[in-house]
């Protein structure tokens, strides 16, 4: 499958929303996800104080967060991990490969990880020859069919049953069945001897925890447990913001977490890896690996209104939310993160540049600001990137320079009222050549050609003219001395 | 008590009668209106596409004008227009001085459905109205001002009017500003969802506290031949039929 780059979301989405397996597979995400967490938050009384709780152990964190990941270090380390530092996604492939050099292994399992998705770390891996298996189901479906997650959460959430029937007949070669129950044994049944066999397994981290140097994983399928408890090495990619200071404070993150995310009120499973095994005849790893990865994060914590981007638990509550990712889904976004949280904190990884439109694929609703348990203001956010670009504070000189002179214009001319009334009457005149029972119909040709706004609104909708007497004007005539 | 009015330029060059209504609805609680013919734009159209110069343009403007009102209070028919000045103070993050004054006007500065059911007290305005209502919460209504339930104890106070609450009711109708022309395709899938919900629904009239959200509702409506007409609210209560 021919990936999709954030430089043609526009088309990208034409494409998705013509697409009706994609919008079958989407229909229910919001009911289904949306009725699921509203059931799952009544179920705790201070909903509202665990929010900011939590965004003030993030808040906390991120103001020292030096200090926070020289005690995780320390103390992961005083529990037999090794600790690696990756200024980016390149040098995070390089220590992940150089660990399996040295080891010589090849047989490797993987759990669902965003940060492994973000660095690309399975296209490293397969360069050399190495075809690590991914091990979540939605995971591995999509690593099946050549694709990438199109959800934070729920990777594979654009199939329907019905096309991951025919890649199973297709890639595993059984019969054609679209019993689930058919589907994920035969799954169960050929990632089991994966996981016998493994090496090494690689996951992500939600949280990591700075006073014990813990990591924990969530996960509902077992599959990350197998993967960082069977192999003799686990190696645990983990982004710089995931850690927090203390242990009770994964309290507060347990309880937001799986409800906002899944509408869980706890994940199936708790991994937390405090380190190697204590004694030879434990089970578990031997060698345990966390490599703390930077890759555009810092840059994210120097601007005091960016840095709350850094917050981000990947629960996929705004993705659930939003109406924009409800009806074009993940794929079109072109990024690794999609959705909301998608476009922002894409162009603030890997630069405005080629990803300009994601920060204006939103109508700033704010449904992303309300369900999301750490209290990001996604809009505010999305607001500042807008800024960004539009006023060229990065490398966008190239932003539309018909929108920067209509922008230009406007604010010239409305902000003084005799231009602002003359506009009103020239409307009024040119919309006699346009206007029909007092709207405007479909625009097309030379017409939608002048002014592309009227064309683009007037395909689908009816516009509204310019009313013959303004409200200033009723105003003079029938209301101030009434 | 004295009310300047916050027309906004999209009711008063696009739908005149909304700024009428909702000069009688005030007048007829009791309060003096006024109105400053300096005013145009709140600018949001800019600060909403990055253009936070112009934008800034247009708040120091608006901030200007209506300091030298001796009004108690900014009425606006537009959720996200009041929003907007509520957002005044962001523009001027380095200058405490714009900063503070943004301020100040941003408190005297209501929502016109908040202003009458928090301010006035006012949860019925004698209105009467012969036909089914349902109301579309706006997006900057109901997150940036958090007005839910005014508007909807004004609307169930209407004479001969029934009220019925819209499925999803709080769900974006799609527009977003320039959302709407830069990605029309998008913006019309999740507003076909609205419509949907809206011919369901059965109501003979839409209402809604924003202009802008009316035009894309309308617009889409009249397209397809819909017999449900989009309302503001202040002709709801303005209206004595």
């Amino acid at each position: 499958m021919e990936h999709l780059t954030a430089e043609t979301f526009d088309q990208n989405a034409r494409a998705a929303l013509a697409d009706t397996q994609l919008r079958g597979a989407l229909k229910n995400l919001a009911v289904t996800f949306g009725e699921r967490r509203q059931a799952a938050i009544a179920t705790v009384e201070n909903w509202e104080d665990l929010r900011e709780r939590a965004r003030s152990i993030k808040d906390e964190t991120l103001a020292h967060l030096d200090k926070y990941l020289t005690d995780f270090a320390d103390n992961a380390e005083k529990a037999g991990a090794q600790i690696h530092w990756a200024r980016d996604g390149r040098e995070a492939c390089a220590i992940v490969l150089e660990l399996l050099k040295e080891r010589d292994a090849t047989k490797i399992v993987k759990s669902k990880s965003m940060a492994t998705e973000e660095i690309h770390l399975n296209a490293a891996l397969e360069k050399t020859g190495i075809d690590p298996v991914e091990t979540d189901l939605g995971e591995w479906i999509i690593q099946l069919a050549g694709e990438t997650p199109s959800h934070i959460v729920v990777p594979a959430i654009h199939k329907t049953k019905g096309q991951i029937a025919d890649l199973f007949v297709e890639k595993v070669g059984i019969e054609k069945s679209d019993d689930v129950d058919v589907l994920t044994k035969t799954a169960r049944r050929i990632l089991r001897t994966r996981f016998a066999e493994a090496e090494v397994g690689i996951s992500g981290v939600n949280f990591g925890v700075a006073e014990t140097g813990t990591i924990l994983i969530l996960e509902n399928e077992g599959n990350i447990r197998l993967t960082t408890s069977l192999p003799k090495t686990h190696i645990a990619l983990m982004g710089i913001e995931k850690v927090v200071p203390r242990f009770t404070d994964l309290d507060v993150f347990l309880k937001l977490l799986p409800r906002s995310g899944t509408g869980q009120r706890l994940t199936t499973y708790q991994s937390l890896i405090t380190g190697t095994k204590r004694n030879a005849t434990d089970e578990g790893p031997a060698e345990v690996h966390i490599i703390l990865m930077d890759n555009g994060r810092s840059r994210m914590l120097a601007h005091p209104t960016t840095r709350q981007s850094l917050a981000c638990i990947r629960c996929g509550a705004c993705l659930n939310a939003c109406p924009v990712y409800q009806q074009i889904g993940g794929h079109a976004y072109g990024s690794v993160y999609p959705g909301p949280i998608g476009a922002v904190i894409t162009p603030q990884l890997v630069g405005i540049g080629k990803t300009k439109q994601l920060p204006f694929a939103s109508s700033l609703c704010g449904a992303c600001r309300e369900v999301c348990p750490v209290k990001i203001d996604i809009p505010e956010l999305l607001l500042h990137l807008r800024a960004e670009i539009a006023e060229g504070v990065t490398e966008t000189s190239t932003h539309k320079f018909s929108e920067k002179l209509a922008f230009g214009f406007y604010s010239f001319a409305w902000s003084r009222p005799e231009f602002y009334k003359l506009g009103t009457k020239i409307s009024r005149l040119l919309q006699k050549f346009v206007a029909k029972d007092g709207k405007i119909g479909k625009t097309s040709g030379f017409l939608a050609k002048l002014a592309p706004p009227l064309g683009a609104w007037t395909a689908w909708r009816d516009a509204p003219t310019v009313a013959p007497k303004s409200f200033r004007e009723i105003w003079k005539s029938d209301l101030e001395n009434k | 008590m004295k009310i300047s009015l916050f027309i906004t330029c999209l009711v008063d060059q696009l739908c005149p009668q909304v700024g009428k209504a909702t000069v009688e609805v005030l007048r007829r609680a009791g309060c003096e209106v006024v109105f400053d013919e300096r005013q145009t734009c709140c600018g949001q159209p800019a600060f909403n596409t990055g253009y936070r110069t112009e934008a800034r343009k247009f708040a120091k403007r608006f901030i200007e004008i209506f300091e030298e009102s001796d009004a108690d209070f900014i009425v606006s028919p537009s959720g996200s227009c009041t929003a907007m000045v509520k957002h005044f103070d962001e523009l001027f993050a380095e200058d405490e001085n714009w900063r503070s004054r943004a301020a100040r006007i941003a408190a005297k500065t209501y929502e016109f459905s908040a202003f009458l059911v928090n301010v006035l007290k006012i949860e019925d305005t004698n209105a009467s109205f012969s036909g089914k209502l349902t109301w579309h919460d706006a997006c900057h209504g109901l997150r940036d001002l958090n007005v839910r339930d005014e508007p909807r104890k004004l609307l169930k106070n209407v004479r001969n009017a029934e009220f019925v609450e819209l499925k999803n009711a709080d769900v974006c109708c799609g527009f977003g500003g320039t959302f709407a022309v830069k990605y029309p395709e998008i913006s019309v899938a999740i507003l076909d969802n609205k419509i949907a919900e809206i011919e369901k629904s059965g109501a003979d009239a839409v209402v809604a506290c924003d202009a802008s959200c009316l035009m894309q509702i309308g617009g889409r409506l009249s397209r397809l031949g819909s017999k449900a007409k989009p309302m503001h609210i202040a002709e709801i209560l303005a209206a004595q039929e």
